[in-house]
């Protein structure tokens, strides 16, 4: 037998570096559905909690819409459970192509290609569209998913610092004699909440002739002043070549992905992304019901204009308090506490006072900027924010960071 | 001290330190986390135009990039 005692005993080792490390993941198991309200077993075996969650990227509080959870029912009913097929031998239904035409017009591109999720859409997309005598030039903080994709593709890759334009500039000028360039950024960065300045970056792809490359899963629903993303809010849609995004946070929150932009890139894709070949699609159930939550967005703004005053409200709250947290106006507000046991001591006594909220430590977030990462959703009412405020304070006063510049932060507690 | 550490030495100071974090010559870059293993293609396409020099793949390796004098001592293989 291969798996003998030595082999199973290299693996525990591991298993107990990570835990000795600090960096060992428990998951939290969840009775109910995913709410503002929600009721938590933890640790294994604990009785039941109810408590407010605010780290979920239920953005729009769609994963538990009355409507949304209708229509996936209905969906169930009339297209079955699975396709037991990928797309190109038989499993494409017509509720596949309905929901990508609807992607393309929500997004106001030219074709969309769904997805298992976004992670296999950032996985195939580059590997499809470019070769190894073209460069991709990302953004030093892009998600772990556009990095795996970056590294399956044989174009070369450089890098540009965090949202710095001159610099993504000279990058440009560095890789001018290559047959393709791609620039490729988050729209939203998920650790700290900021925007990509895409305005600048698509200026910047017309001077030099790049494409460019979004990927707005923590835009998408929400982001501009109808939703459709970053590239509405800065003013570039129509702009950009490759978006990707993911149906698993603001638009409904089960799962699946897109790739969404030129309609010859979307057929690459379609030809040879290999995650898209090799791999069943989004199933029925969950293509009716995001097919809902589209048709939900596109005849209201109410659930992104609600989004965008809890934020305010929340942001404005944290700050009064004295909590530093990362400048911004998206619903991703990390609260800064930069030491790594502090932000698992305030999460631990935040769930204590029933605010189920994590920490991030390095390697997560770089060393000497743990955080609780928050995220706020339309799904909350005001009255979870107040008591997640004041949750926040007491914690805050027990350990004396309210009011506290991060320097005395640091000097009471270390990076 | 020569020409070529400074001259190295302050393009990746330039190009990936984003901090006060100090640098020697002998600075661990890619193992001490300072230069990512990705951002090396910038840092070979500059030696190679600085230098007016080729290096090939198989020598560009996180080893032989890991501070500012293995890079010298790489670069130095190949000038002419």
């Amino acid at each position: 037998m291969a798996y003998n005692d030595k082999t199973r005993g290299m693996y525990s080792e591991i298993l107990t570096g990570l835990k000795d490390a600090g960096l060992f993941k428990q998951e939290r198991y969840i009775h109910s559905a995913q709410a503002a309200d929600i009721e938590v077993e933890f640790p294994s075996g604990a009785p039941l909690k109810k408590v407010i969650n605010i780290c979920a990227n239920n953005y729009l509080g769609m994963s538990s819409h009355p409507e949304v959870v209708k229509a996936a029912h209905e969906g169930l009913d009339s297209h079955g459970y699975g396709m037991s097929s990928v797309r190109f031998i038989c499993g494409t239904q017509d509720i596949h192509r309905t929901l990508e035409q609807m992607v393309t017009k929500f997004l106001g591109t030219e074709d969309t290609i769904l997805f298992p999720s976004c992670m296999d859409a950032n996985a195939g997309v580059f590997e499809a569209v470019l070769t190894k005598d073209d460069v991709m030039i990302s953004d030093r903080l892009v998600h772990a998913s556009i990095i795996d994709g970056i590294r399956l593709c044989s174009a070369m890759h450089d890098t540009f610092k965090h949202s710095d334009m001159e610099h993504l500039e000279e990058k440009l000028q560095l890789h001018n004699d290559k047959r393709l360039k791609c620039v490729i950024t988050d729209g939203v960065f998920s650790m700290d909440g900021d925007t990509a300045r895409l305005d600048k970056m698509a200026e910047l792809c017309e001077k030099y002739d790049a494409l460019l490359f979004v990927d707005d899963s923590h835009s998408s629903g929400f982001i501009g002043k109808t939703g459709r993303g970053t590239h509405e809010l800065c003013g570039v849609m129509g702009k950009i070549d490759i978006i990707t995004t993911t149906f698993g946070k603001g638009l409904g929150g089960a799962s699946g992905g897109c790739v969404s932009g030129r309609k010859e890139l979307v057929e690459m894709c379609r030809q040879k992304a290999r995650p898209y070949l090799f791999s069943n699609t989004i199933a029925p159930p969950v293509v009716a019901g995001v097919i809902k939550v589209l048709e939900i967005l596109s005849a209201s703004t109410d659930r992104r204009d609600k989004l965008e005053s809890n934020t305010a409200f929340w942001r404005k709250g944290l700050t009064e308090a004295g909590l530093i947290i990362k400048a911004g106006d998206t619903p991703i507000v990390p609260v800064m506490l930069f030491n790594a046991k502090l932000a698992q001591d305030v999460s631990r006594d935040l769930y204590d006072e029933g605010i189920y909220a994590i920490g991030f430590f390095f390697p997560v977030v770089p060393q000497g900027q743990a955080r609780i990462r928050t995220q706020i959703s339309a799904g909350h009412e005001i009255h979870h924010l107040e008591k997640a405020l004041e949750a926040f304070k007491k914690v805050g006063k027990k350990y004396e960071i309210l009011g506290k510049s991060k320097q005395e932060i640091i000097e009471r507690y270390g990076m | 001290m020569d020409e070529m550490q400074e001259i190295i030495k302050a393009y990746v100071i330039k190009e990936y330190v984003e901090d006060d974090t100090e640098l020697t010559y002998d600075s661990p870059l890619i193992s001490g986390g300072i230069v990512d293993s990705f951002s090396m293609v910038s840092l070979k396409r500059f030696l190679e135009n600085k230098y007016k020099i080729s290096i090939p793949d198989e020598k560009a390796t996180p080893d032989a990039f890991d501070s500012v004098n293995k890079i010298c001592a790489l670069v130095r293989e190949y000038v002419k």
